[in-house]
Parts: structure tokens; sequence; C-alpha cells
């Protein structure tokens, strides 16, 4: 039985135009041009519980309009959506309590207080009682390391402190499904590595569902087995992460290692130059010319050494939000 | 129930203690909380030195009137004005996604979350002064019109408070509102006054449109006790009237929400 189940989701949103300068100004003003915008067009998708999916996308795929309607905030345009048994924008009691939403980049503990008053008053609005909730900071706070960082003003805190605070913040009340919304922003490498381990620690003892987005790809690849990708509002690719890089990569990495430098246009009409470092070359090649571009490279240059490799998903989801376009990889 | 009031203990047990962090600013507010009350007692002076009768309204009679605006600017500056002036900044931030992803009721969150000592003073000389002055204009304060003057400021109140959160609300669309609120602040202020000192005109806009007859007028008249009978219910049924409309605009308004986005 599924925990997370959409079919056919979409959403769509009017905005308005606004041209620059002056004149733009007032026309905008006095008669605001609107159109609508289609965030999410049709997405399906389903998840068990106890699952770690990563859900990918360049900028504005769609990925927290969709998080945004399954955690109920706001309101499909069209298709159904169910949640742990509820339909999410009915925001009912019973649902809030199951699910909970983490977002990198706001915050919810209060600026001026240390994070133990902000968890105080989420007790209280949980209906937690204070033996409980006092345990539960304890497990919490020993998995996360987090000691008298507790009893600090929030603003005297550390990014990494800080977000490790606000996870948990959102998990005192035990949620059967994380929704986390770049969790790991900003954060340094080892804050990253922690709030990536302690994530797998808490999936593992609480079997809570788990929907991840992140631009860091270390977390996908730590985290989720599955994937869901997502661009220009609609689902390009539901499954495996090494299913996607064959999808997304038709081509492979060849490596040489010459035995002189050359110049990059040496290389032109091979493939596409991947890196240029004295003698050793990489290269993409698509991958139905991989057979006759490796014998014309061999041919044509003093080859010392070549290997042939799938590109790094890293790479090749890096590529996909740096261009922003599946047309990156066609 | 009892989450309820455990949340409004630990809401309001952490805005006091979110003021005393920093010290400086607590003694500003002090200061600033002795700055409204001199204002207002200064209105006050200007009632005294004057000394005609205002819209058939004695003098002590007026001030009663401007005791219960004092009581309800109070309130304002001590729960009003520091919730609702929030909503917008919620909207603007998209942090309202936090209050309405928690299992309480997001207009109860909104309204309550803080509360500020500014406006407490206030509320005290207000009670004072309606307290003292009604017996001047021949009162005899009896407990039934005490409690009907209470009853009835908290009408106002409710009143005053819908109207603000709706148009608090408004911002899910508009997004910024001050301006709008700053109006209705304004607007209100003209419950300073008796209803009747002014012309016909706004008598109708205070009683009908704006309800300011009903912030100020009618709980003055309680405790005056010569209160028409069909005035005080009239007052209870706005306020609850407008209590359920506000409910009702909020459900609505959020249907529009979109959240700012991360």
């Amino acid at each position: 039985m599924a925990i997370v189940r959409a079919s056919g989701l979409s959403k769509t949103y009017r905005v308005a135009d606004k041209q620059p300068g002056l004149r733009g100004t007032v026309r905008h003003f006095l008669r605001r041009r609107t159109r609508d915008v289609a965030a999410v067009k049709g997405v399906s998708f389903s998840i068990e519980p106890g699952e770690v999916v990563g859900f990918l996308g360049p900028n504005g795929a769609g990925k927290t309009t969709t998080l945004k309607m399954l955690t109920g905030l706001i309101h499909p345009s069209g298709g159904q959506l169910e949640v742990a048994g509820h339909t999410p924008w009915r925001r009912q009691r019973t649902f809030l309590e199951c699910i909970t939403l983490v977002m990198g980049q706001k915050q919810q503990l209060i600026w001026d207080l240390p994070p133990l008053d902000s968890l105080r008053v989420n007790a209280a609005v949980y209906g937690i009682p204070d033996a409980i909730a006092n345990r539960r900071i304890q497990e919490l706070a020993e998995m996360l390391e987090l000691g008298e960082e507790l009893t600090r003003p929030v603003r005297k805190l550390s990014l990494g402190q800080r977000m490790k605070a606000e996870l948990l913040a959102a998990l005192l009340h035990e949620p059967q499904v994380l929704f986390l919304d770049e969790p790991t922003l900003g954060l340094d490498v080892n804050a990253q590595a922690r709030v990536r381990q302690f994530l797998a620690d808490y999936n593992q003892r609480t079997g809570a569902t788990v929907l991840l987005t992140s631009h860091y790809m270390a977390d996908i690849t730590a985290l989720c087995p599955r994937v869901l990708l997502i661009h220009e509002g609609a689902l390009f690719y539901d499954g495996s992460l090494v299913g996607l890089s064959e999808q997304l990569a038709p081509w492979r990495q060849v490596r040489l290692e010459l035995a002189h430098p050359l110049p990059a246009d040496a290389f032109a009409g091979y493939g596409e130059i991947e890196s240029l470092e004295g003698s050793e070359v990489r290269l993409l090649i698509p991958r139905e010319q991989l057979t006759a571009s490796v014998n014309r490279l061999l041919a044509n240059h003093e080859v010392v050494d070549l290997e042939v490799s799938d590109p790094p998903i890293e790479e090749l989801i890096g590529r996909l939000f740096r261009q922003g376009s599946l047309e990156a990889f066609r | 129930m009892g989450r309820y009031l455990r949340s409004l203990r630990r809401f309001w047990g952490t805005a006091a203690a979110g003021q005393m962090e920093y010290q400086l600013n607590l003694l500003i507010e002090l200061v600033a909380m002795a700055g409204n009350l001199a204002g207002s007692l200064f209105v006050l002076s200007l009632f005294f030195r004057q000394g005609e009768g205002l819209g058939g309204w004695s003098w002590p009679a007026a001030q009663v009137v401007l005791g219960a605006y004092t009581v309800l600017d109070g309130l304002t500056s001590t729960l009003l004005r520091p919730n609702l002036s929030r909503i917008v900044t919620h909207v603007q931030e998209g942090t309202l996604d936090f209050v309405l992803l928690k299992p309480i009721d997001s207009q109860f969150w909104l309204s309550l979350r803080t509360v500020s000592p500014a406006g407490l003073p206030e509320l005290a000389v207000g009670a004072g002064l309606m307290l003292w002055a009604a017996p001047q204009a021949g009162a005899s304060l009896a407990p039934a019109s005490l409690v009907l003057a209470l009853v009835l400021l908290a009408a106002a109140a409710v009143i005053l408070y819908a109207l603000w959160f709706v148009l608090a609300a408004t911002s899910i669309w508009f997004v910024k509102t001050w301006n709008a609120t700053e109006v209705l602040r304004a607007a209100l202020t003209a419950g300073r006054y008796p209803v009747s000192a002014y012309p016909p005109a706004l008598r109708t806009l205070f009683t009908l449109v704006l309800p300011v007859a009903f912030l100020t007028t009618v709980p003055a008249e309680a405790i005056l006790g010569r209160l028409h009978w069909h005035w005080g219910v009239a007052s209870v049924l706005v306020a609850a009237l407008a209590l359920v409309v506000s409910r009702l605009f909020w459900r609505f308004a959020l249907r529009f929400y979109t959240s700012a986005s991360s």
C-alpha cells in the first residue's frame, strides 16, 4: 500500500509580466497582464512506506511546487493526490501530525531564543506531553550530535548547527513522511555528510518515508536508491539511479594518456572535450560512434593509455542543472 | 482545547523571553510605552480644556468614550499589531508555510502567536478613565452595567480584530497591505469621540461601513447605563458575524496561497 500516491498531478500559476523601465512599471500598475504558467503537468508516481526517494530536476522544473502540493500548502489545479491516507490540501490535523517539511532556505526556529524554546512550542502545538517530548529531544539530539547548542540563541549558531536544530524541530512529532527541500543547502562538506548520515540512520531506525530534493549529488547518491527526475513540470524518469545514468548519457567517457601534449583542436571531430591537462585528455563520445572514434584516435595519435567508462552520475546531473535543460543530452 | 491553552502559554512565554533577550530594546520599548501613554493623556487634556458638550454628550460622558478608545488602542498595541502585522511578513517571506503545516488552527496561531507589553499601561489607563468619568457623568456603576460594558468592549475588540485580520489576510493576493491597515487604523481613531458628534453622513459611515460606533460609543453608553438594548444586541451580533466572516475569509484566501518560492 503506497504511502504517497500522485496521479495526473498538475499545477498552473497565474503570473504577472512586467516590462522593465518606467513605462513598463506604469503599465504593470494600471493594467496588469497575466498569463498562466503550468509549473507541474500531469505528474504520476507512488512511493512505498520506508522508501528514500530523490527528487531531481533543474531550477524551475516544478520540484518545490510538487512538494508544496504533497504537503498540502497549495491546491493542485488537477489530478489526484493522497499522502498517508489523506488528501493533503485539506490539511486535517491527523495528516499534519504525520508529515514534516524541512526547507533549507526557510527556518522555523525562533531567531532570538535557544532551539529548546522553539521545541517546547512545537511540543505544545503537536500535543506531545513534556515527558515524551524531552525523551525524543534527547534521542534526536544524540543522533544529531547536538548538545549545548540547544540552549544557545539560534542567531549564535553556525549554519550547520542551525540546520541540525531545524531537523530536530521538524522531527519532534515523529512524522511518517519526511519532505526535505534542499536540507543541506549552504552547509560545508562535513556538515553535509553529518546531515546525510543522520537521515540514513533516521530512516533505518524509524522506517519513515523520505522524499528529498537536493542540488548536491552526493546527497542523492548516498541516500536515494530511487530517483524521480522532473523536467519542465513533467516526470522524465522514475527508477534507479544507475538506470538514470544510462538514460541520460547516450555517450561514454574516454580517457587518453598521450605520449606528447597536444592542443585542443587536435581532438575536434571525435567528441566533446571534457578536460585537457598536459598529455591527459578526457573526451565524451556518443555511444554509437565509440568504436570508430577510438580506432581513429589510436591510429592518429600516439596513445600511451586508454580507458573507457560511463560518466559519473554526479556529472550528468550537474550538467543537467547547469544547463537547465535535457537538451544537454541530445 | 488543552492543546490550545498549552500552546498559548508557550507562545506568550517565548514572546516575553524574546523581548527580554535584548535588554536595551526592552528599555526602549518601555520608553515608547510611556510615550504612547503621554500621547493619550495629552489628547485627554485637550478635551478638558474645552468645556462644551459634544454631540449631545456631556464632558465626562465624552471622556468615557475616550476611555473605551484608549482601552482598544492598548489592546491594539498589545495583541493586534504585533500579531496581525506579521501576517504580511509571513506571506512575503513564505514562512506562512510553517504555520500552515502545524496541526493547530492557523488563524489562532497568526492571531495570538506573540504579545507585547507596550499597550498594557494604556489598557489600564483606559479602563481607569472609564471608571472615573462614568460617575461624573451621573452613572451609578451598577454591576449589571459594568458587566454589560465589559461584554460590549469584548465585542468591540472582536470587531476590530476581525476587520484587521481580513485586511491582513488580503496580503495573500496583494502581498503588501501595510497601507490598508494604516488607513483602517486612521479611520478608527474617529472612535475617540462619540459618534453623534459627527455630521449625519459620517455618522452613517461610522455605524454601517466602519463599525466605529460599536467600538467605543456603545460600550461607553453601557457603562453610563443608558444603552438602548437593541444596540447591545446588535453589537454582539456584529461581533459574532465579523468573527465568522474572518474565519470564512481566511479559509477562502488560503485557497489562493501560492507560497513564496524557496
